[in-house]
């Protein structure tokens, strides 16, 4: 083999310029798939992390995912009796027997689960109405399944117990309103419930919609605001191994249900358009790294058809067909790991060079700067993809050179 | 009392017919033993080269078969070919074909370092003495493009003996000589066969073909004559 090695460098070598075109080819594709993919990795890791930090991951509400049956229905199933203009029974919304349901949850191993109730109420400050989601929640219990503890800028998150009708606004709302902790808001559920809120504190999540139109009370609080005593329309739910989300939604519903929302059916939005940018990404490097297979397979053949004496005079010499394949394979892989060993230095260098970068613009989410993975995985996954498409560029050229018959060669030589 | 010895080489009937039709080489019947030094001769597309290819193991016959050292090569697989060609053959061709991004000396060690019979330190041994033998061991360092033509061709032998083959193949190694070295060349092939290896020339010029010990004269792909020059 060390032979067939020394041979394949020493006709490498003779098309120098050639050989180095390839190899920067292949570089170029295995340097931009890496910065590329680490670039939007980066940027969807991050975007699914706060989403995961900020959101519940799983949540129970108080719907059902489909109408439920009427009465007239049950009646009279597949009868010839069409009743039409029924209206559906006027129930109370809530989740019934909340307190059951959590304690059953709770006692799930790696589950950790808060009742909430959410309710619409305009925030007023002197002339400023502006309308907000308060999620009247338990402290203790909430500071289980949410980031909200770490992402208080102002304020902590107990402060809620210890002020009369207390608040926390996200800050983005908190702007908008024009207030500060101290302040005091009038809040005004549909109901028709007004209740002077205090300012106790202030988040940023890092989300926009979250930071400009939340807030959180207590879950008492926010029952009286809302006018709905004693209901829970919301278990939020957080689990030990985010990705068991969605196998227990399905089936936490089908014991109880309620709708129950997995965090990626929450964002299922957001994670097609990942699926969708990641086909692209990997088809625009895909393209670079199947462009540069051409060069591989270019310089193998032009090698291959220069070399058609010396592989006659290997094949009169005693080398086997599986030889000469080997060596014009071998060929074609040093390329290929040449390639992907620089693009790999390149590919480093343009994230760290990448890194470097400030916008210097602070965004909402508290970033000017790329969001950047650096996974040897990626480098993995870019060195075999260039590596697996020389060799496959190689192989055709490889092959034809093991079938030239000596013959043939050295009588036309001749 | 024991067999006689199997000849080295031995042709039976060989015929080699090419799809289209055209008969390269028709029905040859020869034996060459050990140590012969044959010249094969005729006229241009006489078969010669053909012949050569044949019995070298390059290419297969359509009829009839070839026995090397008494074994039957006809059901032998391409690999097992390859091997026999490695072990026991050496070629030479008109042109050299000495791989040019190597030294005279690499050249002469790649059969050796495919083979592997002998480690590297012993192999280098060996290759500067088959080229010191040859008045190569100044040049053994060499690029083939900064030998001249005698010292290429001179190169390949050392090459096509590297293993030290039973049965050296020459196909008209002198085409591409002038005079001098081609007479250099003979003497080499003499020297070859004078110390027990079979060697066996094709060559159109009969007054180098003289001195071998054994004429084979073919026309139109058959045997018109074998026996002393």
């Amino acid at each position: 083999m060390k032979l067939l090695l020394d041979l394949a460098r020493g006709m490498l070598a003779r098309r120098r310029r050639q050989t180095l075109v390839s190899v920067a080819g292949v570089a170029l594709g295995v340097a931009f798939f890496i910065a590329i993919a680490a670039l939007m990795r980066g940027f969807q890791g991050y975007f699914i992390s706060q989403i995961i930090d900020v959101a519940p991951h799983i949540t129970v509400k108080d719907e059902l995912r489909a109408p439920p049956r009427q009465a007239a229905e049950l009646a009279h199933p597949g009868g010839a009796v069409t009743v039409s203009g029924v209206k559906p029974r006027d129930r109370v919304r809530g989740i019934r027997a909340a307190g059951d349901k959590l304690a059953m949850l709770e006692a799930m191993p790696g589950v950790a689960a808060a009742p909430l109730l959410t309710g619409q109420a305009l925030l007023r400050y002197g002339a400023r109405d502006v309308s907000a989601t308060l999620l009247g929640i338990e402290p203790a219990r909430q500071a289980r399944v949410s980031n909200i503890g770490k992402d208080m800028i102002e304020g902590r998150l107990e402060d809620l117990r210890a002020t009369a009708n207390g608040v926390i606004l996200g800050a983005g709302l908190a702007q908008r309103l024009g207030v500060r902790v101290g302040d005091t808001v009038s809040a005004v559920s549909p109901a028709g419930t007004v209740l002077p809120m205090r300012v106790t504190g202030l988040f940023r999540t890092g989300l926009t919609a979250l930071d400009n139109a939340q807030g959180y009370t207590l879950l008492k609080v926010n029952q009286v605001l809302q006018n709905r005593p004693n209901v829970v329309n919301q278990i939020h739910i957080r689990l030990r191994d985010v990705t068991r989300a969605e196998p227990l939604a399905r089936q936490i519903e089908a014991r109880f249900g309620d709708r129950t929302e997995s965090w990626e059916e929450q964002n299922a939005n957001f994670l097609t358009v990942f699926v969708i940018q990641n086909a692209v990404m990997y088809s625009v490097t895909g393209a670079i790294l199947l462009v540069a297979a051409f060069g591989i397979y270019n310089i193998v053949s032009t090698v291959v058809f220069e070399k058609t004496r010396d592989i006659a005079i290997l094949k009169s010499l005693g080398f086997t067909e599986r030889d000469i394949q080997l060596l014009f394979l071998a060929q074609g892989l040093a390329v290929g790991l040449l390639g992907a060993a620089l693009g790999c230095a390149l590919g480093a260098l343009m994230i760290e060079g990448l890194a470097q970068i400030r916008f210097g613009v602070e965004t909402p989410a508290g970033q000017d700067r790329f969001m950047l993975v650096r996974d040897w995985r990626i480098y993995a996954a870019a060195s075999l993809f260039a590596v697996a498409a020389a060799g496959i560029a190689a192989v055709i050229p490889a092959r034809r050179a093991a079938r030239l018959d000596p013959v043939q060669v050295v009588r036309g030589a001749a | 009392m024991s067999a006689p010895a199997p000849p080295l080489l031995a042709a039976e009937g060989v015929t080699r017919r090419l799809p289209e039709g055209v008969t390269l080489v028709s029905d040859v019947t020869l034996a060459v033993g050990r140590g012969e030094f044959v010249a094969v001769t005729g006229p241009s597309g006489s078969g010669k080269s053909s012949l050569l290819y044949l019995l070298g193991l390059l290419d297969r016959p359509s009829e009839g078969r070839i026995l090397l050292e008494g074994r039957d090569t006809a059901g032998l697989d391409g690999e097992a070919l390859a091997a026999l060609r490695l072990a026991r053959i050496g070629f030479v061709f008109q042109f050299h074909f000495l791989l040019p991004e190597f030294s005279a000396l690499d050249n002469v060690l790649v059969p050796m370092r495919r083979l592997g019979r002998l480690p590297l330190v012993e192999a280098r041994r060996r290759a500067l003495a088959l080229l010191e033998a040859l008045g190569m061991r100044e040049a053994a360092g060499k690029l083939p493009e900064q030998l001249s033509g005698g010292m290429r061709q001179r190169a390949a032998i050392a090459r096509a003996l590297a293993n030290d083959p039973a049965l050296l193949l020459a196909d008209e190694p002198t085409g591409n000589l002038d005079t001098r070295n081609a007479a250099a060349v003979f003497d080499i092939f003499a020297g070859l066969a004078a110390e027990g290896r079979t060697v066996i020339v094709v060559t159109h010029d009969l007054a180098l073909a003289g001195r071998a010990r054994r004429r084979v004269h073919l026309v139109d792909g058959r045997v018109v004559s074998d026996g002393p020059p």
